[in-house]
């Protein structure tokens, strides 16, 4: 019987299954913001800004974010990963794109607590 | 004899199916999503900012150009919503076969435009 070796680095069925946990996280929080909004009593400024002080909603929307900015790393990086062929220039898109998000990621926090 | 084989892929002479269409926008989509997150998060800055940027945002918003922009991007987050849910479901193998397959990318698209639309109305 031959053993096979099965080579590479591993990382496929991790982020496969990231991409669907942060998909399934972003969907709930997608759809209870529906409600939240539609139950909104008027879009004002003190009403808007009320909402996006209440812990419940700062903190999911965090969750919600991080879901997110991950969420965008695979598919970004799958998308580099098709069609871009040039080990130099896929590596320089990895870094701009993971150096937006982790910047969006801070960002982030800035708006919502205000700072 | 050996069926003679395209030498190349010509992307105006492939004709997809359904499935393959909505897949491919998945992709744009997603890529579309990721591109403008600058301008989301700046237009959330904004609008909390203080009432006075608030207000300036909702009269930048009320310009049927942004509405457009608002709206396409609306059709785009519903379109990678009900096409992940597909996948998500096909994943665990509900409606994997091509019939059902093929019927669940019409409904991506038929779900997916319709709210854009219902949307589209209620902000006009």
């Amino acid at each position: 019987m031959v053993k096979r070796e099965v080579v590479g680095a591993h990382y496929g069925l991790r982020d496969w299954l990231a991409q669907r946990i942060t998909a399934l996280v972003m969907a709930v929080y997608s759809v209870l913001m529906v409600l939240v909004f539609i139950r909104m009593p008027a879009l004002d400024y003190l009403h808007w800004k009320g909402l996006w002080g209440l812990p419940a909603v700062r903190f999911s929307t965090v969750l919600f974010l991080l879901s997110l900015y991950y969420h965008a790393w695979i598919g970004m990086r799958d998308i580099v990963m098709d069609y871009i062929k040039d080990p130099g220039l896929r590596l320089a898109f990895y870094v701009v794109v993971i150096g937006a998000l982790i910047c969006y990621a801070v960002w982030s926090v800035q708006i919502l607590w205000g700072l | 004899m050996a069926k003679p084989r395209p030498k190349y892929l010509n992307l105006f002479q492939i004709r997809l199916p359904l499935p393959g269409v909505i897949s491919i926008m998945h992709r744009v989509f997603g890529a579309a999503l990721f591109l403008v997150l600058p301008l989301l998060l700046y237009a959330m800055q904004v609008s909390l900012e203080s009432p006075r940027s608030f207000e300036a945002l909702m009269t930048v918003l009320a310009h049927p150009f942004w509405k457009l922009v608002a709206l396409g991007l609306v059709w785009a987050y519903l379109h990678h919503f009900c096409a992940g849910i597909r996948y998500l479901a096909i994943d665990l193998d509900y409606g994997s076969d091509l019939g059902p397959a093929r019927a669940s990318a019409w409904a991506v698209l038929a779900v997916s435009v319709a709210l854009t639309l219902l949307i589209g109305a209620w902000i006009w």
